[in-house]
């Protein structure tokens, strides 16, 4: 991570996996522990879930860094929102309903990158003046000082935001790279599980 | 919350800080009265006179620092601890809404909104500060909102247990759990036995509602 960046944020990190890349469509399994999951969500849970320490810790870092977590909700919080609205933790696919799961279980949001199109690790900086999202000509201009997840060469995506066009998985993607920001409050044991859980679902069998 | 005044407040009470004047000048030192601030400072410094690095200064004298006046003021400070000092303010009042706003369910019509200057990214001290200042605010106007809709509530909560004693005296009054500040449907309802015949007779009942359908 940049030095800066530590410096301003002693507790940020960001931890990385890999995976590889299954076929699309989600096991029964994995359809029968979303639907586990969303019995053991209810209103009260998700009403007092900004007390609870990680997901309390995640809200807190989106205030520091200028994003207002009532507009653009944490990922933690987001999900419970949707499962509320939606009745249930929709499956999709067999990569975000690995990322839905690490996420429920967990409170940590995990990011799932397509790594064949990384340059070496991942990590977290500050953009400089003029650069653009993906380093692509058409890509978004960053704002001087947004903070980004970057591999060695370009910005990939924004630190809880979009990802740069092409370096999401698709269904060419053959390695998932897979990673999670800590933020000061979250313990380093909960990212961890965050990111086993999802290499471990997207383990081929 | 005004927390800069709050801070000012704060700096006037701390023991080191320099005596000030109604208007912002040094205070005179009346006939018998202790000696001053500055002279105690000077007294300090002459004491390391012999160092040879240190010149003594009356409170008065301008010319030394006349010298430098020139010099343009400093602008490269160092500003990550105050930025990390007000990030912490942040967080500190970040978790005291959120706290508030858990203990406030299920009460409707607070304002939680608070603005942001857009991210994510590195905020500057002045974008931290308004930030704060905002977080400071609404946290004190939901505190005082929530205060006044406890008392209402307290009311309501009397006014049941009267009701409820002499129900004849509230004839048609209707308070529901939304009214106490509690959750589901429940209601408490003066209302006459018999329909018209306990109204003409004035036979008056509390009806409590079985909760939400």
């Amino acid at each position: 991570m940049e030095h800066a960046l530590r410096a301003e944020f002693p507790g940020l990190a960001l931890l990385h996996a890999e995976a590889a890349a299954p076929g699309r469509r989600s096991p029964r399994e994995l359809r029968q522990r979303l639907r586990y999951l969303s019995d053991r969500v209810h209103g009260q849970h998700v009403l007092s879930m900004r007390r609870e320490p990680i997901a309390s810790a995640y809200r807190v870092f989106f205030r520091q860094i200028g994003i207002d977590p009532d507009q653009h909700r944490p990922p933690g919080e987001a999900a419970m929102l949707e499962r509320l609205r939606a009745g249930w933790f929709r499956s999709r696919n067999i990569v975000d309903d690995a990322l839905t799961v690490a996420l429920v279980e967990t409170g940590v949001a995990v990011r799932a990158f397509d790594a064949d199109r990384i340059q070496g690790g991942l990590g977290l900086r500050i953009s400089q003046a003029g650069e653009r999202l993906g380093g692509a000509p058409n890509g978004f201009e960053l704002p001087e000082g947004t903070i980004v997840i970057a591999d060695e060469r370009d910005s990939v995506g924004l630190v809880f935001g979009d990802t740069a066009a092409g370096r999401g998985v698709s269904g060419d993607t053959a390695r998932i790279g897979l990673c999670a920001v800590r933020v000061e409050g979250v313990p380093d044991i909960s990212v961890e599980e965050a990111l086993w859980t999802c290499a471990d679902i997207l383990q081929p069998r | 919350m005004d927390l800069r005044r709050h801070t000012a407040a704060a700096l006037r009470d701390w023991p080191g800080a320099h005596p000030v004047g109604r208007l912002g000048g040094p205070v005179r030192k009346a006939a018998g009265e202790a000696d001053s601030w500055e002279e105690r400072q000077i007294r300090a410094l002459g004491t390391l006179e012999g160092s040879g690095t240190l010149t003594t200064l009356s409170p008065g004298d301008t010319a030394g620092t006349q010298a430098f006046s020139h010099l343009p003021l400093r602008t490269d400070v160092d500003e990550a601890a105050a930025r990390r000092s007000l990030r912490g303010q942040i967080a500190r009042l970040e978790r005291e809404l959120a706290a508030m706003f858990t203990s406030a369910h299920p009460r409707q019509g607070l304002d939680w909104r608070v603005g942001s200057p857009g991210g994510p990214r590195l905020l500057g001290i002045g974008e931290l500060e308004a930030l704060r200042d905002d977080l400071a605010a609404r946290l004190e106007d939901t505190r005082l909102a929530l205060s006044d809709c406890t008392r209402v509530e307290r009311g309501n909560v009397a006014r049941i247990e009267q009701m409820v004693a002499e129900p004849e005296r509230f004839k048609w009054v209707r308070i529901s759990n939304a009214d106490i500040g509690e959750p589901a449907c429940k209601h408490w309802h003066s209302r006459p036995r018999f329909g018209l015949i306990g109204m003409l007779m004035g036979w008056w009942r509390v009806k409590i509602s079985s909760g939400c359908p």
